[in-house]
């Protein structure tokens, strides 16, 4: 078995059995590939997880495809990239499936109707633990209390708030306004 | 054909932002496919995030799949999921490839940490359209008293969570 196949076995396997998203899979990637295949150093590992938080998109999926380029080239990010998506996505068809199938029935839409309230506010504790995680900073707090104006009062596009948050965290970083990574 | 291009173009583009992790992203899935697109209706969105959060695997990964899948079967999915990580693929490689050349740069110094606070106001828009849509009437309001409850005073999985309010839901909406 060649090194490229087990790496993305390595990705396969973390990506059928994480509950949680992407932030839990950063641990079982660590033992992975620093703890049983020896890829990488840890500190090296810690600075790619440091690098691939920063890109936009799917820490796992990022995760993969720098370690798979960092350690194969062009083809081990495809591999890695590959193994990190796959089982979520036969795994989301099946379910699609199963839901499209069975929606209309009225037992799954008395369920769907309870799960609905619950998962409101499962969301609503994730911006309550974030908020946990960052200073309670002036500014910081403007910005959370803006972002959430500007897109549900004013309907304004996520992605243009998304973009003014970003500048206006490397202006208030270069006047030392306080605004850290608190990781 | 062409919704499979217009998938692809509609994640990626969302995968192109899809900063600050996770639950980040709903806001731009709400606003690109409930609201411009109007492919799929708002309870579809809050189905959706309740089938991810009962699956392995990222919520934005899902979403694509799930999305893509409602839309145009298997392929829909196909094309949605890898236009969502397209975006990522490229910046990831090229700096993976920079940060090689320019070890001791401050790259690692990101600007997009600055959006953490942002994404608390993000998350918070998005619990306010889902809430909206879900918390309806007086037995709504119970279950999410509970869930309340039950998140933030025990440390219950929330895969289980979500179960007992599925099968409270089933008892209460079915009497």
């Amino acid at each position: 078995m060649t090194q490229l196949f087990k790496f993305f076995l390595v990705f396969l396997k973390i990506g059928a059995f994480t509950f949680g998203g992407g932030l839990a899979m950063l641990p079982l990637i660590e033992r992975e590939v620093v703890d049983k295949k020896e890829w990488m150093a840890r500190e090296e590992f810690i600075d790619i997880i440091a690098v691939t938080q920063c890109m936009p998109g799917v820490i796992a999926a990022n995760t993969a495809i720098y370690l798979g380029y960092h350690l194969f080239g062009f083809w081990g990010s495809v591999f890695g990239v590959l193994g990190a998506i796959l089982p979520s996505f036969a795994i989301m068809i099946a379910a699609a499936e199963f839901f499209l199938t069975f929606r209309d029935n009225p037992v799954v839409q008395a369920v769907f109707m309870g799960i609905r309230p619950a998962i409101a506010v499962l969301i609503f504790s994730a911006a309550v633990r974030l908020s946990k995680a960052v200073d309670k900073t002036g500014y910081n707090i403007l910005i959370a209390l803006g972002s959430f104006a500007l897109i549900s009062l004013l309907g304004v596009h996520p992605i243009i708030v998304i973009v003014a948050a970003a500048l206006l965290g490397i202006a208030s970083k270069r006047r030392g306004m306080g605004n850290e990574n608190t990781d | 054909m062409r919704i499979l291009t217009e998938l692809f173009y509609t994640f990626s583009k969302i995968g192109a932002f899809n900063f600050g992790g996770g639950y980040a992203i709903l806001p731009l899935i709400e606003k690109e496919i409930v609201i411009n697109s109007g492919w799929i209706t708002p309870q579809d969105f809050i189905d959706l995030v309740a089938l991810s959060q009962m699956t392995p695997g990222p919520i934005s990964i899902n979403s694509a799949t799930f999305i893509g899948y409602r839309l145009a079967g298997f392929w829909g999915a196909a094309y949605g999921t890898v236009g969502l990580v397209f975006p990522a693929f490229f910046i990831v490689i090229f700096a993976a490839t920079a940060i090689q050349r320019y070890r001791n740069s401050r790259m690692l110094d990101c600007a997009f940490i600055g959006i953490r606070p942002a994404v608390i106001g993000l998350i918070t828009s998005a619990t306010l359209s889902l809430g909206r849509t879900s918390i309806i009437d007086i037995k709504s309001v119970l279950i999410a008293g509970l869930t309340a409850v039950l998140v933030f005073k025990t440390k219950l999985n929330p895969v289980l969570i979500i179960l007992v309010s599925g099968v409270v839901g089933g008892i209460i909406y079915t009497l």
